[in-house]
Parts: structure tokens; sequence; C-alpha cells
């Protein structure tokens, strides 16, 4: 994975995080499960501008409607707990949301989303951001400003670094010839 | 990467799961012995789009050589490890978040995305980082009409839904020792609603014996080291503990059922991965007794698989259920899909035996849901409001 190409990707996401970042932020609470995210009844979906029209249907219907290029997300602890449905950062995909900014994720759609090229954000001080504001989004630095205060963010895994560097992991995949396996 | 012994795809996230393994230049599945395929979420197909998905599905099964058991054997968790697709020491995924209910066999197993299922079709392997295991240590003996269910409700309130999260759960202690397959599949079933990777149970005498006739294999041993390093440790004791309800909207607030009795129910759904096995329904037709359910509300029943229902006919349950009033559904997921049918309507209330309360979970983002233990489900379909087993 160290090929020039990979590096120079790398530089891209890094640089452009303000502009994956440049919208409004739409705060949600805690526990914010991918049912809330992306209903069961639309699973038969698998676009996601499709998908985006229904994103919070019923938890929080101003969000399909408004929602613009560039928006955040930003929830509390545990965010995207539940079921495994890709349809949800999809469906955040479709909306042209890419980053999501939260206290805590849950395991499967934090995997899900570094898969699909949707960037989770770890903010411990994630609470403390306001609805509807701007954010600055440094990831290189380590913080983001909201409401003229600075708060820290913690990277992403440094094993995961090497899927968003390729840009998700179909294309990491691409590259891939062989796969070394541990062994039992 | 670790190398994968089994991969399960059903009907709402396979079709992704094909689409990224061609996107990634997928042409041949890594071995197509160790991958299933069925349809459980919308069956039969509820709509058209659900039909062509199916579809779909289908031909890559035909194309890739995958055996598919398509809208024929139930629940995915339920039939993958009725079909030995799980067993002691195995590494399986499945594109659900309650693959991990084949802990209870022994095996290391957890729930993935599409994208991530792409990527196990193509090369047999996945990335992982290895757990830490939080111990729960159960000891005590369940008073009548409690059992898994209670117990994991329980514990989900204890650990909270975010409490384990990235560990594996391991299910341990003289408790569990006595308790039989089913009950170690509720728990490890539930593992997943306190974020953790994997539910897990050593295997034992219990384990190996259903293994017989499922996989051709010879027991070993597979229990944790003496000197094993756990991030936790937790004891917990059943004797004392009550018939538990999770209230709305979230998995982690179990209840005594007194503090929520003569709660008004809409609907009750007794089924699932969670609770839709023979001694569930059986559990369910003990407490039932000669009394009819009660005719105001629905009261919904679906065994989690083909082998399921029939161990239900053949006890002369199901003409039971269905003559008390029920609607006996063929297996499925049912109404804890919130999509296919069982919905409930704005202000309506749902008692379950399923694994998930969420607002919307079962249909209206304006309805409640409660879960519970299959005794706890008909004691209240008897009485149309939320009832403790022990006095019906």
């Amino acid at each position: 994975m160290a090929s020039k190409k990979t590096v120079q990707v790398k530089k891209v996401i890094l640089e452009k995080s303000p502009v994956l970042a440049n919208g409004r932020t739409w705060k949600f609470g805690d526990d914010i499960d991918t049912d809330a995210i992306i209903p069961g009844r639309f699973l038969t979906l698998n676009n996601p501008d499709e998908l985006a029209k229904h994103a919070f249907e019923g938890t929080r219907d101003e969000f399909a409607k408004n929602v613009k290029e560039g928006d955040v997300i930003v929830g509390g602890r545990n965010f995207g707990c539940g079921s495994s449905r890709e349809h949800a950062p999809l469906a955040l995909i479709g909306a042209g949301v890419k980053v999501v900014i939260a206290r805590s994720f849950a395991r499967i759609f934090f995997r899900n989303s570094v898969n699909v090229g949707v960037l989770p954000v770890v903010c411990p001080d994630a609470d403390k951001i306001p609805d509807g504001e701007k954010i600055v989004l440094k990831i290189k630095e380590g913080y983001l400003e909201a409401d003229g205060k600075k708060f820290a963010i913690e990277p992403v895994p440094e094993f995961m670094q090497g899927i968003i560097d390729a840009g998700g992991l179909v294309e990491y995949a691409k590259n891939i010839k062989e796969i070394p396996t541990c062994t039992r | 990467m670790a190398p994968l012994d089994g991969t399960m795809i059903h009907d709402i996230t396979g079709p992704l799961a094909i689409q990224k393994f061609y996107e990634m230049g997928g042409k041949k599945v890594y071995d197509p012995e160790r991958i299933i395929l069925l349809f459980d979420h919308q069956i039969p197909a509820d709509s058209i789009e659900a039909a062509t998905n199916q579809v779909y599905m289908r031909k890559f099964a035909e194309e890739q050589d995958i055996h598919n058991y398509d809208i024929n054997e139930g629940v995915c968790h339920q039939v993958t490890i009725e079909k030995g697709r799980a067993a002691p020491g195995d590494i399986v995924v499945g594109a659900d978040s309650h693959t991990c209910m084949y802990g209870a066999t022994g095996a290391f197993a957890t729930g993935i995305g599409s994208t991530d299922m792409g990527f196990a079709l193509k090369f047999g392997a996945l990335y992982f980082k290895v757990p830490e295991t939080i111990r729960a240590e159960v000891s005590g003996k369940f008073q009548k009409r409690v059992g898994a269910k209670d117990l994991i409700l329980s514990i989900a309130a204890d650990i909270g839904a975010d409490g384990a999260t990235y560990k594996a759960i391991q299910f341990t202690g003289k408790t569990i020792s006595k308790m039989d397959m089913a009950g170690r599949m509720t728990l490890c079933n539930m593992a997943i609603e306190m974020g953790a990777k994997a539910g897990i149970v050593a295997p034992d005498k219990v384990t190996w014996e259903y293994m017989k006739g499922r996989r051709k294999m010879k027991s070993f041993d597979l229990d944790s080291d003496p000197d094993a390093n756990y991030a936790e440790k937790r004891s917990y004791n059943v004797s004392d503990l009550e018939p538990t309800v999770a209230i709305p909207h979230n998995v982690d607030t179990g209840v005594p059922v007194g503090k929520v009795a003569g709660t008004h129910v809409d609907q009750v759904f007794i089924g699932s991965c969670t609770n839709g096995r023979f001694e569930d329904l059986e559990e369910a037709a003990e407490v039932l007794g000669k009394k009819k359910f009660n005719p105001k509300i629905r009261v919904i029943i679906i065994p989690a698989s083909r082998d399921e229902y029939l161990k239900t006919l053949r006890a002369g349950l199901i003409e039971k259920f269905v003559k008390a009033g029920a609607l006996v559904e063929a297996p499925c997921c049912g109404p804890c899909m919130g999509g296919a049918f069982g919905l409930i309507a704005p202000g309506e209330v749902s008692l379950s035996t399923s694994n998930r309360n969420f607002k919307g979970r079962q249909g209206s983002t304006e309805g409640k849901v409660y879960l519970c233990s299959p005794a706890t489900a008909a004691a209240s379909a008897i009485t149309g409001e939320i009832t403790d087993p022990r006095e019906v």
C-alpha cells in the first residue's frame, strides 16, 4: 500500500477535509441506531440517492428535505448502533454527508463508514458542538473548530487508515493480489 | 487478516455485498462450500423490489455454485447453526449484526456490512482487531418462568448499550453449563446489543451433543486458559432474577416485569432469531395452558426455522396456538424486520421476544416496542397487558 498513488490520495483527503465538511451540522443524541438512519422498510433500495430521500425518516423529517452537500452529522455516544445495514452510511453519502462526528461509534457502523467512504470522526466533546453550525475540520492537525472553540478529535486507527487512503475498501481490494492470513 | 470458515448473506444485505464483490474485481468466490445464502427478512417477497433482489441473489448462487436455502429454511442465524455451518473454533462472518449468535457453538462469529462481505466473498479473509473479553460468570438457578432472555436483558441493562463495544462477551459459570443450546443462542444473539463484536460460550458436552449430525468433527477442548486476561469480570446470580422487560426505546433498559405490568399492548410477537426456537414456543405454550389469547390484540407466532416449525407442529403446539387465536406464520424475521409485515401504527404498543426495541423498529416511530421472554409474551398475550408469567 506504499505506492505513490496511495500517498497522493491520502494527501487529497487530508487537505480536502475542510471541504468535505463545509456545510452545517445536524445534531443528534446518544444511541442513534441504523434503523433511525434508514428504516427497515426502505432496505430493498440499494442506490444512495434513493436511500437519501428516506434518511432519518420518522426521526428527523426535515433532514432529508434540507440536507446539502458537505453537511455534517454530529452524534453523541454509540452512533450507528444496531443493524449492520450498510444502507445507513450509503443514505448519508446520497445526502451529500461525507463526515460524521460523534463521541463514540458502534463497531459495525464505523467499519461500514470507512469502507464506503464516509469519514467517522471521534470527538470526545461532540456534545458541545451546536446544531446548524458551520465547523472547520482539521483532521491532520487533530482538531475541529465550532462555535469559536477548538475541540480535539481522535486519529483513525492505523490499520484502517490504509483503507481511507485508498478511497474505501473496494479500491483497497482492487490493489490486493494475495491476502496474508494469520494462522491458528 | 483472519481466514474465514463460514460466510452467510441474506436478502437485505446480500445484493449490496454481491455488487461490491464484483466491483472489487471478483470473479469466483473464495470457496463456494463455505458460503451460504438465504432469504428471511422479506419472504415470501413482499414487494417487486424484494422479489428483484432475490432473483439477483439466486442468479449469483447459481453462477458461483453456492448453497442457496432460498425462502425455505427460516431465519439466517438459526439456519446457519442448524446446518452445522458454525462450529467450535470456527471463524464465521455474516452480513447481519446478530451473527454473534453462532458464539453459542463456540465459534467466533461477528456481523459485518456489505462491503466487508464483498471482500470476504472474494478473499475468504477479513481484517479484524482481536477483541478484549468481558467475562460474564453466571451462577444460581432460574425461578420458574425465568430464563435466558431475562438474563440477557438484565446483563444488557448492567453493561449498557455500548459497554462492550469492540469486545467479546464470554458467558460462563454453572448456570451456563446447565443451559441448553437454545438458551445459549438467546444470550449470544444479544451480545451486539451491548456493542460487542462477539458473544461466546466455551464448547462443552451440551455443544458437542448438539453438533452431532450437523458437522463431522471430533470434540476438542476450547476453554479459556486458566490465566487468561480479561478486560472485565462480571458476576451474575440468577436465583433472584425476575422476568425482565426492556422498555422503549433502548435495549439496555431492562426492568423487573412488575414495574411495567398492566401496560396495554396491541400486538405480541413470539419468534425471531432471539426466541423462535422450539424451547421458546414450548414455554409459551405451557404458560398458555388451556387459556385463549386476548381477542382484542394481535398475537403473531413465528418459529425461527423449518426444523423448529416441524418440532412445534409435531408437538401439537401449532394447533394449540391457532385455536387460542394466534396467527402462526412461516419461518422468517417477521415484525422484527420492520418492513415486511406485522408493523405497528402510531401510538400502538408491541411486546416482542425479539432483540431490538429501537424507535420505529417494528413500524411507526410513534409506536413503542417492549422486549421480553416467550413466557412473559405468552402471559401478556392472554391478558392483553404486560403480565408477570409467574402469575398466570
